[in-house]
């Protein structure tokens, strides 16, 4: 019997793992990935949540994983054509053809562009960030503002581009309010004299141990939860921002200047995988997330035979989930290529 | 005469409370129900901005079938519709205005006794 | 001595004209009755002014010979004009032709049935010319009717995608209309036929049918079913829509003596309603059908519900107030004031309702309203105050922490009473601070200081301002390497007039390049407050298809001249989304430090 081949579109977190399980399972992969370097967003991941270990161990460990005589990566690299022949696809990758028996796409998130809800101030603002952006201060070691002082307070902001009807986006992004309660604390850390807010509708605690991170977050590190919606925000002349909101339990309105304003960006389904998507004449969901087969028993089936969906490509989910899924995929992928 | 003053009991009586009003405001305009209290059409509001007037709270009272704020309050909207434009669930709030005003400004005999 | 030119047959036309001519002396005559006193004597004074025979001129030319309906659309225009201009050229060559020949009186009816009191060939004047012409009249009116019946029944092939719908009463009228000509032509055929007169239509047919048909019997029933057909007409036309024949030209005198709509002025209003032929060109140009699949709102179908006085309220409170029905209705039909009109006014009236607004004053030379909508798109306030720093004008910020609304979404909500209080109270402030200018970055507040706030002093939109700042090297710029597609706001556009300004200003600062839908034809962003009732998923889908229109020439940047389009555009847009004023202050070379205080002697108000 010759060995068969599968693709994996996209190197993060859910393609390296996967790919680590079917390498193990005998198959051949080919792993291939646009960017230049394996880890998807992980990479950018300071420390995680809930327990905030630091993302480069993840990274280490999902990288060895990927150390297999079975795996074949391609990084640079993007599928510019899809033929789908009787029982596999034929795929043009850097002007080369390759055969795949089955094809897994893990091609992940975006993160919301911040900058289409103007009234926020992003990119306008120096002093208005997201997440990610804070991410790459930790990785720093240093959170300073545009002017390069020590902020004296830090106000972040939930469901930038999630929850919004206006942002096209109903969904919840669901990792972001224990990020901004993980970072809170991390802000707490480095800078203990800094005030820290959360601006949320709803906190959503939906992990182990993320419910005690959020108590301790109050507890430990005073860090002050106003229930709210940023409505919008400007510049002071210094600099900082003034923000506006309503502090609805209070029922009043409320006016705040921060030296930073975090923005938790949400995740919205990544363009690339628009681009996967009509190449395999895969179905979106209403969210514009990949469409699973089936809801509960065919999740990491696309509508398409033969294609499968494991990550943050299906839905948004943490690293735990990805893993878990796109182990769940391998399971999947293994049981129809014997069949 | 001492003793007999009516003094309004401070919970909402919901059971008490007349909700044809609301359920005709809701009728014309039932958008509102996805409202998930967030405060942003507050917290943007033209004349909140400059006084206390404050559209979230006053909804919510509405959909509790409690007008007597409303009634009082509801004349300082100016319709500007930055709330509409910042609700994150697309609440018609322009619209649900001035159907408010519209059900309790004509049909006032009709709800009389809140 | 004069024959005797009496038949019974004519009575159905006679009496049913006599009807027809009583009601609309009474109708017309209670209009003006019923108008307010300014403009009852407008209508007095108006009468033997010269502005009558404009009205004439006017008649002619959009009432006969349609010219707007042609503009849009040719085939339609043909249609309507053969169909009016024919039959006014038929009963005027008729009357010619009945009192060449009758030398005298003759009852009025006589022209209408000539063929039948004179059926053979006559010695009189030019009698054989009359005949042809007649024919040939005849001929076009029938072309324009068989164009009529083909657009009942396939509305695409004279170049419509939807034709508006009618009533049964409609129906009756309509077809009695539609029998006139076809009958006339049968009556005159067959006469001719007998007498071996006629003209080369008439003549021919009547022999044609000489042959197999016994149009000696046929004749007389014949004339007796053309009356009959008119007399249905003139009877109903009351009661349908084809009342707008007489009423445009009554309309058309209205207006030519001054008499205008504004917002409060029903009896005009009636008339107007009373003059819309439901054309249904109003149907097509409405983006409400085309993109955002409602069909029940646009402007035909909201006056024939105020017309058969239905209920009209959802549909009065859907509708963009785009104006786009209003630029192409041939009737010229003040669409939008009379959508107004019927939005209800529930502001609690003679209430002191904003008296919590802060009244502030400063003095300055230019007063700058960013509006409440430029708060939730900072980059457009951001460049304006930029530039106004660069311009050296000293100006006042009238909303710098948010003052309060221009009162102009109040009014398009129908809340006049409301709207009112507010205009006075922002007035007062302005008027205070002595400025020479108010300049506005919103076109929706823009319109309504202009139009109802008689301030006294200049009311700019920033994109006539920024115009004026370049033109007086009050700053300079530098051109931008983006091409730029210009999207003009509605409020600005159509509503203003102002299409121009902007324009120079992208030219000045970037490459402008054009699109179909620009001017009087562009489109709405979808966004409109106007709209009470639009879910936002319909306005996100008005928005993507008109950037579809808008970017098929694949500018680098959409450029626009209103916060709230701008917003309706970003997040569905793949195009950048950018003011004018973005453009500008990207564009803007600073001038040297030294010379730019020079000029500020005065200190610059922020
Ligand atoms: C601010 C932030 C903080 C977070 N912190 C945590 C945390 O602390 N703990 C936690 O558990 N989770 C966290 N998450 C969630 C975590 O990032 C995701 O769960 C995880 O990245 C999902 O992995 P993925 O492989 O599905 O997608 P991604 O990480 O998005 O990886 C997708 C990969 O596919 C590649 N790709 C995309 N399209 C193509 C294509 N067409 N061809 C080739 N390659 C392609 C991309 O370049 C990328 O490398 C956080 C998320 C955010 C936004
Ligand atoms: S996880 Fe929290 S911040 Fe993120 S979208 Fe959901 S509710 Fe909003
Ligand atoms: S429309 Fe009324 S409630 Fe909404 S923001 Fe404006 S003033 Fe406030
Ligand atoms: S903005 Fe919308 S969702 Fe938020 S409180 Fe107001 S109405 Fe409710
Ligand atoms: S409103 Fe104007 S465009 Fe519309 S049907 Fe009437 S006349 Fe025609
Ligand atoms: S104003 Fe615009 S939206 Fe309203 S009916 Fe006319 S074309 Fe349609
Ligand atoms: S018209 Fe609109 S943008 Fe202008 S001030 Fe009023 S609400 Fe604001």
């Amino acid at each position: 019997m010759t060995m068969k081949t599968i693709a994996i579109i996209g190197a993060g977190p859910a393609g390296m793992e996967a790919s680590g399980s079917l390498a193990r399972l005998g198959y051949h992969v080919v792993l291939i990935e646009k960017e230049a370097t394996v880890g998807g967003h992980l990479k950018n991941l300071f420390q995680l949540f809930p327990d905030r270990r630091p993302g480069k161990e993840i990274l280490t460990h999902l990288v060895q994983t990927i150390k297999h005589p079975g795996i074949q990566i391609k990084v640079n690299s993007e599928v510019s054509e899809v033929q789908k022949l009787d029982n596999s696809f034929a795929l043009k990758i850097n002007e080369e053809t390759m055969n795949a028996d089955a094809v897994l796409v893990t091609t992940g998130f975006d993160l919301y562009d911040a900058t289409e809800k103007e009234e926020y101030g992003y990119g306008i603002y120096p002093n208005v960030i997201t997440s990610a952006d804070l991410e790459q201060m930790f990785h720093n070691g240093k959170v300073v503002t545009e002017e390069g002082k020590t902020p004296k307070r830090v106000a972040f902001i939930h469901c930038v581009g999630s929850r919004d009807e206006k942002a096209g986006n109903n969904y919840c992004s669901k990792v972001c309010c224990v990020t901004a309660v993980k970072q809170a604390i991390e802000i707490k850390e480095l800078l203990p004299e800094t005030e820290v807010f959360c601006y949320y509708m709803d906190i959503r605690m939906f992990g182990p141990y993320y419910e005690e991170l959020y108590r301790e977050a109050q507890e430990k590190w005073g860090v002050m939860f106003i229930r709210g919606k940023l409505s919008e925000a400007s510049q002071n002349m210094d600099g900082s921002i003034l923000m506006k909101a309503e502090d609805t339990l209070a029922g009043k309105p409320l006016r705040m200047n921060t030296d930073l304003m975090v923005l938790m960006a949400g995740m919205v389904p990544s363009a690339s995988s628009k681009k996967v998507a009509q190449q395999f004449k895969m179905e979106e969901g209403q969210n514009r997330f990949f469409k699973s087969a089936d809801n509960h028993y065919r999740y990491n089936e696309s509508q398409q035979m033969g294609v499968f969906i494991a990550g943050a490509c299906v839905a948004p989910m943490n690293i735990t989930d990805t893993i878990a899924n796109a182990r769940a995929a391998a399971v999947k992928i293994d049981e129809y290529l014997k069949n | 005469m001492w003793g007999f003053n009516i003094t309004k009991t401070r919970a909402i009586d919901f059971d008490k409370n007349n909700r044809e009003p609301m359920m005709e405001i809701l009728r014309l305009e039932p958008s509102i129900r996805v409202c998930i209290a967030c405060g942003a059409c507050t917290a943007t509001c033209t004349s909140g901005n400059l006084t206390p007037f404050n559209i979230r709270q006053l909804n919510v009272f509405m959909q509790r079938g409690e007008y007597q704020e409303l009634k009082k309050e509801m004349h300082k909207c100016m319709l500007c519709g930055k709330c509409t434009l910042v609700c994150p669930r697309g609440v018609n709030l322009r619209h649900l205005i001035l159907k408010t005003r519209e059900v309790l400004l004509n049909e006032e005999p009709l709800f009389a006794q809140n | 001595m004069q024959p005797n030119y009496f038949d019974p047959f004519v009575l159905p036309f006679t009496l049913s004209m006599f009807a027809l001519l009583t009601f609309l002396v009474f109708k017309y005559g209670s209009w003006i009755y019923r108008f307010g006193a300014s403009d009852r004597k407008k209508v007095f004074k108006g009468f033997f002014s010269r502005n009558s025979w404009l009205a004439m001129k006017e008649i002619f030319m959009e009432g006969l010979l349609h010219r707007k309906i042609f503009k849009t659309n040719r085939r339609l225009g043909y249609m309507h004009m053969s169909l009016a201009f024919g039959w006014f050229l038929l009963i005027v060559v008729g009357a010619i032709e009945a009192h060449t020949f009758a030398k005298g009186s003759s009852p009025f009816y006589f022209p209408i049935f000539f063929r039948f009191f004179v059926p053979g060939t006559h010695e009189s004047f030019f009698s054989d010319g009359f005949t042809q012409l007649m024919d040939l009249l005849l001929l076009f009116v029938l072309s324009g009717l068989f164009l009529a019946v083909l657009k009942r029944f396939k509305s695409v092939w004279v170049g419509q995608t939807k034709t508006s719908r009618k009533k049964p009463i409609d129906r009756v009228v309509l077809t009695s209309l539609w029998l006139i000509f076809p009958l006339r032509l049968l009556a005159e055929s067959f006469t001719s036929g007998i007498h071996h007169s006629g003209g080369f239509l008439t003549g021919s047919l009547g022999t044609f049918f000489g042959v197999f048909l016994p149009i000696n019997q046929l004749a007389y029933p014949a004339w007796w079913a053309y009356s009959l057909a008119l007399g249905f007409f003139f009877i109903g036309l009351p009661f349908t829509r084809y009342m707008h024949i007489p009423t445009e030209m009554v309309l058309i005198f209205f207006r030519n003596w001054g008499i205008k709509l504004g917002v409060d002025n029903p009896v005009l209003m009636e008339v107007e309603i009373n003059s819309c032929p439901k054309c249904g060109i109003c149907i097509d140009t409405c983006q409400l059908s085309s993109m955002a699949g409602i069909h029940n709102t646009q402007s035909v179908y909201f006056i024939q519900k105020l017309r058969y006085h239905e209920d009209y309220n959802q549909v009065a409170e859907s509708c963009l107030m785009c104006g786009r029905c209003e630029a192409v209705c041939p009737v010229a039909i003040d669409l939008n004031s009379i959508r107004l009109m019927h939005r209800a006014d529930v502001s609690a009236t003679r209430e002191e309702n904003f008296g919590f607004i802060p009244v502030q004053t400063r003095t300055a030379d230019v007063i700058y309203f960013a509006g409440c909508m430029t708060h939730l798109t900072p980059t457009i306030k951001n460049s304006m105050v930029k530039i106004l720093n660069a311009s050296g004008d000293k100006y006042w910020f009238f909303d710098k922490e948010q003052g309060a609304c221009c009162g102009r979404p109040l009014k398009l909500a129908g809340q006049l009473e409301a709207a009112r209080e507010l205009v006075e109270r922002n007035r007062q402030m302005m008027m205070e601070s002595g400025a020479r200018m108010l300049v506005a970055s919103c076109p929706i507040c823009y319109k309504t200081f202009a139009e109802d706030y008689h301030l006294g002093m200049e009311v700019l939109h920033h994109s006539q301002y920024l115009e004026r700042l370049m033109a007086n090297k009050q700053i300079s710029v530098e051109k931008l390497e983006v091409s730029a597609v210009y999207h003009d706001p509605c409020e600005l556009g159509r509503g203003s007039g102002i299409y121009e300004s902007p324009r120079a200003v992208v030219q000045n600062v970037a490459k402008l390049k054009s699109s179909v839908y620009q001017k009087e034809n562009a489109l709405c962003c979808g966004g409109s407050i106007a709209h009470l009732t639009l879910p936002l998923e319909k306005k996100k889908q008005i928005a993507r298809e008109t950037l579809r229109l808008l970017t098929v020439e694949h500018p680098q940047v959409i450029a626009t001249g209103c916060p709230l389009c701008k917003k309706s555009f970003t997040g569905e847009s793949g195009t950048k989304i950018m003011d004018i004023a973005e453009l500008v202050a990207k564009a803007l070379v600073a001038k040297p430090v030294r010379e730019a205080a020079k000029q500020q002697k005065e200190p610059v108000y922020l």
